[in-house]
């Protein structure tokens, strides 16, 4: 047998075991149905754009913050891009990347994730990461969020690392395996579950050491010259709580006001005026007060963009055809899938 | 010779040591065996077989055993 | 750097091509560098260890050789003045000298591995006669184990002792002595490898074969096929057998013998297919160390076949100049003359095996139980040793049953279970746990909750089916290979030589048990 013929039979070869290596990781990788938190960042990419207001951050800012709340309130347009245990340094990295899509006016960003400077869980890690697409933010944003145990490889050909579901794959992943629907509205994650707080917490653990770690700090800090050379005002916000394991302490609190006034940043702590926005932790909680549920998450929502209206001059486009066209389905999605979970 | 082979048969005795040429390599002969045959041919022949000599070379057929004893009985 | 890493095959991608690139004359420093580089994700202390077992070899080999040719120079010019007694004489003088300096490098070289390896042991069985005399303990320090030191060890004491014996070549370049000893392949497992079959082959130039190459490149797919997708997969359910061996006992004791059986096939020939089919891509050709042990119809022959290599060099080096030294022989006619004949014949032997056994199952580990698993691997061979006229007439009796396909198969069937009987020591490593579970066997009949029990072990049905199939293709290819040319008679199909490989690949990739993600509860989160 001659060269060339070998030569051509390995090409071929080679392309299909890739074909079928993509397939099967397409197969394999997981869709996030049922724990829905992996599935927001990958989302953004088909409504990027045209945003005047971004959110960053953990579940803080993606079970708090409703956009179509704002939309239809304030005509604030506006995207949630908050995933599961969101690191400072990844919320940077997703800001960077999204500067690249759109110019936002705002961005806001919850500071709970300040308590974190080292790299904290893989599983988390992959609901923030894998549903990026590849850019250099990507990239880096991997290797600063890899626990010891990770390989970059395993980011690359996500097949390495989730070839042991094969043997546990459910209709799901064949379901959804080249195309999935959105789990969110616009990067807001519906919970209509209602489990009322039992009991106020006092206060938090003790800790050791309550100074937020320095390399967040530092990543704040970044982000903040980010946003200043893209033209976009950066804002901080706490999402009302009532847990123990998500505690706010006073200490924490008195380091970022003392940062906000030193770099002059809006912040908004929405810990003590849940009263005033009318939180009810009977009601307005799905986990009994570690975070809100729509109906908590749209109070807030409505406080939160009187504030983004008037004291930060968010624009009303509601007027604007194309704008109000492209919030109308996002509207019905969002009103659809509230009737839809009620009922559950 | 005949001494040689009759020590041979004596732990063998269905094996044809005479025409045999692959004693070591077809496994008919194995370590046991080995160790028994030098301990033998040291009583009868008085030679000693140094364990560097232990070699598939050596041990495949009876001529190349008995060219060994030859060997280090001259020296 | 374990084999399985990612950066293994990171550091395999970027050799190949630069071996073959760079001018002929540097490809053996191209390994050598490659291998102090592998040797260095160990541990940069690690090296001092090999660079010192080098250094000494390399110099205990050159005074030898310079010996030796300074003794061929002297009779050479006193040919004339010295008669045929005299140079005897000479002879076994300059011997015992070039004995002595033999001893030094081996009594060096094997004191460091003694010390590094066996001290813990030593010790420990020191404190229990302490404690017992009620002298209290002392205290067992924690040393370094240099990875692959009894592999490179052994290797490199055999090419002093082939100096010794004048079976290779002395080698003057102390960096081509240090690639034989630390060639990266074969460091982690073995095979121990010949200086004389090696050597040369380590220093020629070598260029690009590409059958050779993608023969090789088949091999070590094969070899990570066995490793991930059997041997790795069934260490899950040991692991539960082991963390509480006293709860699993009756049936799943035999279990765990079929387990471990397969498990270690598959992870140390697989570890070999990986080392062979390196050495094969780099253009050499290793020793196999493997030759279907598990057809084997008695221990002894399956000795021959499991682990050749290490085999060999006990038998080459301790088995043949223990039985054949003078105090053997000495002791040969001394046991003839009172024991008799027959019996008297049998003790020198006797008592080398025994001895070669127990250096055996010293050297697999620091423990009691390896040395009973050496010691009784002996029995196995003395018993059955002792019993070959029984056979022997049980063959002339029943030729036809005897040579029956059957009758093979099942002494094969035989060896197995027994090999895998006293193999299961290295799994319990205790051997009073060990023997108790295996009377459990017998006392205890729990085989009625065995299907539900092993499906509690870690693994689910899909893994069994996999495992089962996995050993189906390591059989189905045994059989194959033993009809010699397998490789070569799929080169000349390429279409199904790469359907075949792309299948193996794929089920690397999806089936392999590596990565954090094998363990599926560390992947399905449940926090919130």
């Amino acid at each position: 047998m001659n060269l060339k013929k070998r030569i051509l039979i390995a090409v071929c070869a080679i392309l299909v075991i890739t074909l079928i290596l993509s397939f099967l990781q397409l197969l394999v990788v997981p869709k996030y149905r049922s724990n829905p938190e992996g599935a927001m960042i990958g989302e953004y990419y088909d409504q990027a754009g045209g945003h005047d207001v971004i959110f960053v951050g953990d579940c803080e800012v993606y079970e708090s913050i409703v956009p179509a709340t704002l939309w239809e309130e304030y005509g604030i347009s506006s995207y949630v891009r908050g995933s599961a245990q969101q690191l400072v340094w990844q919320s940077y990295y997703l800001l960077e990347e999204t500067f690249r899509y759109e110019k936002p006016r705002a961005v806001v960003f919850n500071v709970l994730a300040l308590k974190y400077g080292t790299p904290q869980s893989e599983a988390f890690n992959r609901m923030t990461l894998d549903g990026m697409k590849w850019s250099t933010s990507k990239w880096k944003a991997i290797q600063a969020s890899m626990t010891e145990e990770e390989h970059f490889l395993d980011y690359v050909f996500p097949l390495l690392r989730f070839h042991s579901r094969i043997t546990q794959l459910t209709a799901e992943d064949f379901q959804y395996a080249f195309d999935a629907p959105a789990v969110s509205q616009s990067g807001y994650l519906m919970q209509t579950n209602i489990v009322p707080m039992t009991e106020a917490e006092e206060e938090g653990r003790t800790l050791s050491d309550y100074t937020l770690p320095e390399s967040a700090m530092n990543y704040l800090e970044q982000m903040r010259l980010l946003c200043e050379k893209n033209g976009a005002e950066l804002i901080l916000m706490k999402a009302p709580t009532n847990s123990w394991a998500y505690w706010w302490y006073e200490e924490w609190e008195e380091q970022i006001c003392t940062y906000a006034e030193e770099k002059n940043l809006s912040y908004y702590n929405f810990i003590p005026l849940c009263e005033e926005i009318g939180i009810d932790w009977n009601t307005d909680t799905y986990d009994a007060g570690v975070h809100l549920n729509v109906y908590g998450a749209e109070k807030l929502s409505r406080y939160f963009g009187a504030l983004l209206q008037s004291a930060h001059h968010i624009p009303d486009r509601r007027s604007e055809a194309e704008t109000s066209a492209r919030w109308q389905e996002r509207m019905d999605a969002y009103r659809k899938q509230k009737i839809q979970l009620e009922k559950e | 010779m005949e001494q040689l082979l009759e020590i041979l048969r004596s732990m063998h005795p269905d094996v044809d040591f005479s025409a045999a040429m692959d004693l070591i390599d077809d496994g008919i002969l194995d370590s046991l065996d080995i160790v028994t045959l030098v301990t033998e041919i040291n009583s009868v022949f008085d030679v000693t077989i140094p364990a560097e000599e232990i070699v598939p070379e050596n041990f495949n057929s009876a001529d190349a055993l008995m060219a060994l004893i030859n060997k280090l009985d001259e020296e | 750097m374990r084999f399985t890493s990612y950066e293994f095959l990171g550091f395999l991608v970027l050799l190949f091509p630069l071996y073959y690139l760079v001018p002929k004359k540097w490809q053996w420093g191209v390994l050598l560098a490659a291998s102090y580089l592998f040797y260095a994700f160990a541990g940069w202390d690690c090296i001092l260890f090999i660079l010192l077992t080098t250094l000494s070899s390399y110099g205990v080999a050159c005074w030898i050789g310079w010996r030796a040719s300074a003794e061929e120079t002297y009779l050479a010019c006193h040919r004339e003045e010295m008669d045929k007694e005299r140079r005897k004489a000479y002879k076994a003088k300059e011997k015992k000298r070039r004995f002595h300096i033999l001893l030094l490098g081996l009594v060096f070289n094997f004191g460091i591995l003694a010390v590094l390896k066996y001290t813990g042991f030593a010790m420990s069985g020191f404190n229990q006669i302490l404690n017992v005399i009620g002298q209290g303990t002392l205290e067992i320090p924690d040393l370094l184990l240099p990875m692959g030191i009894s592999f490179y060890t052994f290797q490199t004491m055999g090419y002093l002792i082939d100096v010794y014996r004048a079976k290779t070549k002395v080698e003057r370049n102390p960096a081509r002595l240090a690639l034989f000893t630390a060639f990266f392949p074969q460091l982690v497992q073995g095979p121990i490898s010949r200086h004389s079959d090696l050597a040369e082959q380590l220093y020629m130039p070598h260029s690009f074969d590409r059958k050779e190459f993608i023969f090789g490149l088949q091999r070590i797919l094969w070899g990570y096929f066995k490793k991930l997708v059997i041997a790795d997969r069934i260490l899950i359910a040991m692991k539960t057998l082991l963390a509480d061996p006293e709860e699993y006992r009756g049936g799943y004791v035999v279990m765990l013998i079929l387990l471990y059986s397969v498990e270690i096939y598959a992870d140390f020939t697989g570890g070999i297919d990986i080392t062979i089919g390196i050495a094969q891509a780099l253009g050499m050709k290793l020793r196999e160390n493997f030759n279907r042990p598990f057809s084997s119809h008695s221990t002894k022959e399956y000795w021959n076949r499991w682990h050749i290599t290490m085999g060999s060099w006990f038998t080459d080096y301790v088995f043949y100049p223990l039985s054949v030294c003078k105090p053997m022989m000495k002791l040969s006619k001394w046991s003839r003359a009172h024991l008799g004949n027959s019996l008297g014949k049998r003790v020198p032997v006797y008592l080398a095996t025994t001895v070669t056994w127990f250096l055996t199952g010293l050297w697999h580990g620091a423990g009691a139980n390896f040395i009973v698993w050496g010691l009784l691997n002996c029995l196995v061979i003395l018993v059955s040793q002792e019993l070959e006229p029984l056979y022997a007439r049980f063959r002339r009796r029943f030729p036809n049953l005897s040579s029956s396909n059957g009758y093979g198969k099942f002494m094969a069937v035989r060896t197995f279970l027994l090999m895998g009987l006293i193999r299961s020591l290295d799994c319990y490593r205790n051997v009073g746990t060990t023997f108790r579970l295996w009377g459990s066997m017998l006392t205890v009949w729990n085989w009625g909750e065995l299907p539900k029990g092993m499906l509690r072990l870690g693994l689910g049905v899909a893994d069994y089916v996999i495992i089962l199939g996995g050993c189906l293709i390591m059989a189905s290819v045994s059989v194959m290979s033993a009809k010699r040319g397998l490789r070569e008679r799929l080169y000349q199909h390429p279409v199904l030589s790469w359907v075949l490989c792309g299948g193996l690949l794929i089920a690397v990739l999806l089936l392999g048990a590596y990565g954090i993600g094998y363990d599926a509860s560390q992947f399905i989160y449940d926090q919130f």
